[in-house]
């Protein structure tokens, strides 16, 4: 891997995160730490009928972690619930627009697996393993 | 130690005994500061696992036959080589385990359970590695313990009033960090012990970052029981150290029960064997033992106080050149007397594990994260750190390419 995994639009999203902050009238929520990097961070969302209306995050991490945080909460907002869920690994290497490798993947999923972890707390499914969803 | 003054290592000669060394990765040479996880293996240690394998693999004290005979013997010789390397007066004060991780466990759950009370004081270090940490944490919630820890000052030395306050509760057990695997502190072990033994404790000292890297001595350090892992010495994986006073590991009760750790089994009832065996349960890691005894022989031949000296040396400048780098912010004493070869830092907002990428980009090899001490991370208040760590074959040059390497970091993240 070479040092162009930290592309521009990558470091934008790190330094200036969309959609960061708490959202008050969010009916979801969830929160989950990355083991290996101790990366955190939390979801909020406001989720009407089958539609993500709002969301937000907060977090401390890596800029991997946080830009693809940040890129998902553009991407999902106004979505339907269903086709979030629906979304994979190779959904975010997609909206990073690089692999960021092996050693990293976990801080590229962080906030994937958080805001459907939040769903699935809305929707009182159990959240399923991760192996099923990658 | 046999030497009586510290010489200069010869790296190129070193460097040379180590084959991962001629690795390239993103087609730059290996530049691998990352020792306190884990040291690269000489040839050496290679060759003699090698060797127990193609010409006397067999089980230790089992069969009479002759190959187990040789494999009994090394793997024996192992236990003298390391006994000797610490200032263990005798070899049975050795137990073999995997890790040092391990042998705080065991100290926890062998000796800890059986001599703790509730309401006792366990007094522990802000500084600890979690292997110090949550061992003591499981056995409090079972036995109601109390755990103390002794605070860290921002010089990243331990604060001295705060252990005077703290062994006034006349801790059962003190345990604690010979050198910080984040900070590279060097504790006052002894003055600690004397204090400790002074209350009627006992002292356990994880040295999984000291016995690597300078002459450690047990009966200077006046301890209890020493923790060592021997993949932070140039071991293969797996093998750890355990060593603890005779008496004290012969009134312990064994952590786990089997094969060679007893000396006759009847339906209901068994009769222990002697230390260090009782304690070796099932048929041990034979080759981490004899990879272990050729580490051992490959650091005393250059001698520990040369270890260090070279340490004390290539951190030194390290830290100096570090200073220089814009926005990086260094963790730690600068004392070299007061510190081992471990730098801890950070480079403006940038998070640790970017950097580690980054750098990892240029073929340099340094640990990131929160080096499994999230207490210590707390106390630093930040999130994580990168760590560069050296050993003996760490050059001045390599020092020179990380420093470059940071630099060009600090300017893709505006720093």
């Amino acid at each position: 891997m070479s040092a162009a995994v930290y592309k521009e639009t990558i470091l934008d999203h790190y330094r200036h995160p969309r959609n960061y902050g708490e959202l008050p009238d969010a009916n979801a929520r969830a929160r989950e730490s990355n083991v290996i990097c101790g990366d955190t961070i939390e979801m909020e969302l406001r989720v009407d009928a089958d539609m993500l209306e709002d969301v937000k995050f907060r977090g401390q991490g890596c800029a991997i972690s946080m830009a693809s945080a940040s890129m998902l909460t553009e991407l999902s907002k106004g979505k339907a619930i269903s086709e979030i869920l629906k979304l994979k690994k190779k959904d975010m290497i997609g909206l990073l627009g690089t692999d960021p490798g092996p050693a990293r993947t976990e801080c590229a999923l962080l906030g994937l697996k958080v805001l459907k972890m939040a769903i699935h707390s809305h929707l009182g499914t159990k959240m399923p393993q991760e192996s099923e969803e990658t | 130690m046999l030497e009586e003054t510290a010489m200069a290592l010869n790296i190129n000669k070193i460097r040379a005994d180590f084959p991962i060394l001629k690795r390239k990765i993103s087609g730059k040479p290996l530049v691998y500061l990352d020792s306190a996880a884990t040291t690269q293996k000489p040839r050496q240690v290679i060759e003699a696992i090698e060797r127990y394998y193609s010409e006397y693999n067999a089980n230790v004290h089992r069969s009479v036959h002759h190959l187990s005979e040789e494999a009994t013997v090394a793997f024996e010789q192992s236990r003298e080589k390391f006994a000797r390397f610490i200032g263990a007066k005798n070899a049975k004060e050795i137990v073999f385990v995997r890790n040092a991780t391990e042998a705080l466990n065991l100290v926890v759950f062998s000796w800890g359970r059986s001599h703790l009370r509730p309401g006792d004081h366990v007094l522990l270090t802000e500084m600890e590695h979690h292997s110090n940490i949550v061992p003591w944490q499981i056995l409090a919630k079972e036995k109601s313990i109390k755990l103390d820890y002794v605070s860290v000052n921002d010089d990243g030395l331990l604060n001295w009033q705060s252990f005077e306050e703290l062994i006034k509760e006349k801790p059962k057990i003190v345990s604690l960090t010979h050198v910080s695997n984040v900070l590279g502190t060097i504790n006052p072990v002894r003055q600690m012990a004397q204090k400790a033994h002074g209350v009627g404790a006992t002292v356990v000292v994880d040295a999984a970052q000291s016995v690597p890297h300078m002459p450690v001595d047990v009966t200077d350090l006046e301890c209890d029981f020493m923790a060592v892992s021997g993949h932070k010495m140039l071991a293969p994986t797996g093998i750890g150290m355990l060593y603890g006073k005779y008496e004290l590991l012969d009134g312990m009760e064994p952590f786990m029960g089997g094969g060679e750790m007893i000396k006759e089994v009847h339906l209901h009832d068994a009769r222990w064997n002697d230390p260090p065996w009782k304690f070796e349960a099932g048929t041990p890691n034979i080759e981490g033992v004899i990879g272990l005894g050729a580490a051992v022989d490959y650091l005393a031949r250059i001698g520990m106080r040369n270890v260090r000296e070279h340490e004390k040396d290539i951190t030194k400048y390290a830290l100096g050149q570090l200073e220089g780098v814009k926005g990086l912010v260094l963790y730690g004493t600068k004392d070299m007397e007061k510190r081992g070869a471990a730098i801890s830092f950070n480079l403006g907002d940038v998070h640790a594990h970017d950097l580690a990428t980054i750098l990892d980009t240029q073929g340099i090899a340094i640990r990131s994260g929160h080096h499994c001490a999230q207490p210590l991370m707390e106390r630093l208040k930040v999130p994580a750190t990168s760590r560069a760590s050296f050993y003996i074959y760490n050059t001045r040059r390599e020092v020179d390419i990380l420093v470059r390497a940071l630099e060009t970091a600090g300017k893709l993240f505006n720093v």
